[in-house]
């Protein structure tokens, strides 16, 4: 943007708004004092991610209720067509589809929040660690983060798995390990740059603690952006974890989206055209993906106001003359 | 600089009555109450107040660069006898730069920092005039050579220059297409005193040169008595006050024009305390503008009195 | 020295009454600048002794990349300085506490910087703020008596105590900046230091900032360091004033003692960019080229004359200016700072000399 295109004016037009009352009549201008959640909610896009992640996990909490017993058990007859009686058809062994992707969701969801929480949890620290304690750490733990952003992401989660004892502990271990460099390098450069700014001097100044400042004073700054990683990070977890279990590297006992679609492609549902048996489970994980990032959109749209949709008007065509 | 008289030159710039609303989702606020005032051609009129009094917003106005939340309520404006609010998009497009140029707050910090100077320039030859490239660069280092600044740094990117080459940067890319009015809006805040001085100057030599008006936004008064002719004080959207640059600061008749002046610590003398401005709402209703003396208005009512002052030092 | 009558606070510019608060000796501060392959070293700051006394306001003033800003970060120790001495109080700082401040000097040396919207963390209410700095310094118990303490501290800075509740974000400049200052005091520091706290401030505002920091100086007798480029704000609130070009200090004294005969060609320069509403039409190219020349090329000195004067081309002289009493010296004028060093910081685009000869010649272009 040269000198010459006034779109900038914008914000300075808008900054020019008299504040004549010390104490403003409604403090909505910001977004972020007034609680992320409560601004998301209010957010179109980010209310449609949260209602369609609500249901889904509704859905997994419900699964014992809608669809009761052991999921793999033999109910039918195999390889059959949705019906009324199994609404969403049989697998090639014969189990009830609907009964397996609903129980699926509960160690697919599962697996995903912990390895985004705990993901975002090393991100996080390693980030605002790097930032506060000066160079020589940073360096140290820049150093880290590049060499586990630079090893080969699948190849690794493939070994790791191979290696360590089968089980849905082993798949949140290793896709943490994997997942965590990625948001470690976001969070630092914004910790870095929150860490710039005077009221960080400021506090350093009054005597504050460092690991107070750390989390009282710069982490508070940072929430949009956590939350933005968190659920990127959430998506890594679920889409990794049927990676990998489709590959056959998880424990094909549990029953969850990933062995669903692993004991299709075994069991030659593909081959023999039983699309009812791989396609509920892939669909709800393209779902649940696509539900956060509608979240992940909004937090985005609340936190940034330039991407707001609301009442964007063409430039200068003469509309904002009202007489 | 020439002060303007007699009705034969026409008018560069005539607001009347101009009104912008911030339409919010809970309240609307008036940024600009029916404020009027004309400007000459080769004319510099100073328009001063606190932030926050509306004077951005009425610089906007004029080049039609508001956009939502503001709107233009009421009023018109005239530039050279036609009428602005009524241009299409593509008269627009024209009159904006080549006959209105703005040279925003704090723009010597929106430079482009990834082009250099010289394709900053350049660009607006290219894009305005459609030169070609070499003929671009020949006017931009005659830009250049007008602000006393070296050809040679056309090459330099922007954060090579100093804060005050930036600045005359910023005003050579203002003036490149010789525009009839020139807007500064505060164009030596963040500058320091030696600095901000010579970009006056600079100001003032190319007025003389080229012979535009200006339209002069600040809220320090003091800059304005060497380079406006006339200059009008605002408060609250309102003008409460507006007679020539010289006769204001010696005669100052509205109480706000008065603190306002006093809010300068004196270079000489002793070392007195003053009052200053408080910080709370201090004048309501503030009256249309009356004529006190030949050339000088001030917000006035009929028996010369004003609404109270309020407020704390 | 004339004998001073005892007085509770000392005398504006008076000789001493004490040792100073804060002393510098010697204070240098160098920074890496540069990339990978072209480290260089920029010296901000080179050899600075500076008092400042008990109970008085100096003005440390010069323009930008001057340092001045440099000096209130080392002694408020966001950085290391190089070398040299910062005596606060008595105590040798860099030397007592060299890699970090203790509690205990935080409680004596505050900041008031100078955006400010900046210098309040958003997402906490001014409340906060007091509370944190109370509660790290005075031995103040957990609920009870912090609500009247609160309540005083917004009164002492002219602010409503409903304002506790507020965030910062919804408070105009010149509140936050009185928030900024309360927060200091909170802490009843023995000095504070300010910078530019009133330069991003609309200059209708700034004056009510400043009578604050005069009453501040009056009623509770806290020194402060205030540092501007604004010299007719350091002539009201200032005693003493200290012009500072290119990391080095040029002259100091009492305010209106150097700013009405300013000794130094920088103070000069300064004062005669100052913009004054009864002095219009003062800016003269040719003036302002010969004073940036004696600035960087001065070839004589108006002390030479005297053999008591000393004037050496390679030390930093010091001579006296009128009246003992204001305190008034200005810096040799045959010592010459170092090319490099002084023409980044009178940054121009063309040569000194091209400004001299250009006024002439610069007529009207076709």
């Amino acid at each position: 943007m040269s000198a010459t295109d006034p779109s900038e004016v914008v914000i300075l037009a808008a900054a020019d708004m008299p504040e004549k009352e010390p104490r403003a009549a409604s403090p909505r201008r910001r977004a972020r004092p007034e609680g992320l959640v409560r601004s998301l909610l209010r957010n179109r896009k980010a209310f449609a991610g949260l209602i369609i992640l609500a249901g889904f996990i509704l859905l997994a909490l419900l699964a014992p209720v809608i669809a009761p017993g052991d999921p793999s058990i033999i109910t039918g007859q195999g390889a059959q067509a949705p019906s009324a009686e199994h609404l969403f058809g049989t697998t090639p062994k014969g189990q009830d589809v609907l009964a397996l992707t609903l129980w699926g969701s509960r160690s697919s969801l599962l697996v995903g929040f912990v390895v985004g929480l705990a993901a975002t949890a090393v991100a996080l620290l390693v980030g605002l660690t790097s930032a506060f304690f000066g160079r020589a750490v940073d360096d140290g733990l820049s150093l880290i983060t590049n060499v586990f952003l630079l090893l080969p992401g699948l190849p690794l989660l493939v070994i790791l798995a191979a290696f360590l004892p089968p089980g849905l502990g082993t798949v949140m271990l290793v896709l943490t390990i994997t997942g965590w460099a990625g948001g470690a390098r976001v969070l630092r450069s914004q910790a870095l740059s929150i860490r710039g700014k005077d009221f960080v001097a400021a506090a350093i100044v009054t005597g504050e603690k460092s690991l107070r400042i750390m989390f009282r004073e710069i982490l508070p700054n940072m929430a949009s952006i956590v939350m933005i990683t968190l659920l990127g990070v959430v998506i890594f977890g679920i889409g990794a974890q049927a990676g990998l279990e489709f590959l056959g590297l998880g424990d094909p006992s549990v029953v969850s989206w990933g062995t669903n679609l692993y004991w299709a492609s075994n069991d030659g549902a593909l081959m023999s055209g039983s699309w009812w048996a791989f396609v509920p489970s892939g669909a709800a994980i393209a779902f649940v993906a696509f539900a956060l990032a509608l979240i992940n959109y909004g937090v985005d749209e609340v936190s940034n106001p330039m991407l707001r949709s609301a009442r964007r008007r063409p430039f200068g065509t003469g509309t904002e003359v009202a007489r | 600089m020439t002060g303007i008289t007699d009705a034969a030159p026409r008018n560069v710039l005539e607001v009347s009555d101009l009104s912008v609303e911030y339409r919010g989702e809970k309240r609307t606020t008036r940024a600009v109450d029916r404020v009027s005032f004309t400007i000459g051609p080769g004319e510099a009129f100073g328009l001063a107040g606190e932030s926050g009094c509306g004077k951005s917003t009425a610089a906007n106005a004029i080049m039609r660069l508001l956009r939502d939340p503001a709107v233009i309520t009421g009023g018109s404006i005239l530039f050279d006898g036609r009428d602005v609010l009524a241009m299409s998009p593509d008269e627009l497009r024209s009159f904006r730069w080549r006959e209105v140029a703005m040279v925003f707050q704090s723009a010597m910090n929106s430079l482009n920092p990834v082009m250099t100077i010289g394709d900053q320039i350049m660009d607006i030859f290219t894009t305005h005039e459609g030169m070609t490239k070499k003929q671009a660069r020949v006017r931009a280092a005659e830009l250049l050579d007008l602000v006393q600044i070296d050809a040679g740094r056309l090459k330099a990117y922007p954060h090579q220059l100093s804060g005050g080459m930036r600045q005359r940067v910023v005003i050579a890319m203002a003036v490149a297409l010789h525009p009839t009015l020139l807007i500064m809006d505060e164009p030596t805040t963040a500058l320091d005193v030696v600095v901000q001085q010579e970009i006056m100057a600079q100001i003032g030599d190319l007025q003389q040169e080229l012979g535009f008006s200006i339209l002069f936004i600040t809220h320090d008064m003091s800059l304005m008595i060497e380079l406006c002719d006339r200059m009008a004080v605002m408060y609250s959207g309102r003008f409460v006050e507006t007679a020539e640059a010289k006769g204001l600061f010696a005669n100052p008749r509205h109480p706000y024009t008065r603190a306002l002046i006093n809010a300068f610590p004196p270079m000489h003398g002793p070392v007195a305390e003053l009052t200053g401005l408080g910080e709370g709402v201090r004048f309501t209703n503030i009256p249309d503008l009356v004529e006190v003396s030949p050339g000088h208005l001030a917000a006035l009512d009929s028996a010369g009195t004003h609404d109270s002052l309020g407020g704390r030092s | 020295m004339t004998a001073q009558p005892p007085t509770s606070r000392p005398q504006p510019g008076a000789s001493p009454q004490g040792d100073p608060v804060i002393s510098l000796r010697g204070l240098t501060k160098d920074f890496q600048v540069g990339g990978l392959f072209s480290r260089r070293t920029v010296r901000a700051l080179n050899q600075i002794d500076l008092d400042v006394e008990r109970g008085e306001i100096m003005a440390l003033v010069g323009e930008s990349g001057s340092g001045k800003s440099t000096i209130a970060r080392c002694v408020i120790r966001l950085e290391q300085p190089t070398s040299g001495q910062i005596v606060v109080d008595g105590v040798d700082v860099v030397r007592e506490e060299p890699r970090r401040a203790s509690h205990e000097y935080r409680g004596k040396v505050q900041m008031v910087f100078q955006d400010p919207f900046g210098s309040l963390n958003p997402i906490h209410q001014v409340r906060h703020f007091l509370e944190r700095a109370i509660r790290l310094h005075t031995g103040v118990g957990r609920r009870e008596n912090i609500e009247s303490t609160l309540e005083e501290l917004m009164a002492t800075v002219d602010l409503p105590a409903d304002l506790l509740d507020t965030h910062a974000y919804e408070l105009s400049g010149g509140q936050r900046q009185r928030v900024a200052i309360a927060r200091a005091l909170a802490m009843e520091p023995q000095v504070i230091l300010a910078d530019e706290p009133t330069s991003m401030l609309d200059v209708s505002v700034r004056i009510g900032i400043l009578n604050l920091m005069r009453r501040l100086r009056g009623a509770k007798g806290i020194s402060m360091l205030y540092i501007t480029h604004d010299l007719a704000s350091a002539r009201y609130v200032a005693d003493r004033t200290t012009v500072m070009f290119a990391g080095e200090l040029v002259e100091s004294g009492r305010s209106t003692s150097v700013m009405d005969h300013p000794a130094h060609p920088y103070t000069q320069l300064l004062l005669s960019a100052v913009p004054d509403p009864d002095r219009a039409g003062s800016y003269d190219p040719v003036e302002r080229a010969r004073l940036r020349n004696a600035v960087l090329h001065s070839a004589s000195c108006p002390f030479d004359g005297d053999p008591n004067a000393g004037c050496s081309a390679t030390e930093p002289v010091r001579h006296a200016v009128g009246d003992p009493a204001d305190r008034h010296w200005v810096r040799c004028h045959m010592y010459r700072p170092s090319a490099e060093v002084a023409a980044r910081a009178l940054a121009t685009d063309k040569s000194e000399d091209d400004d001299i000869a250009q006024p002439a010649a610069r007529g009207k272009k076709a």
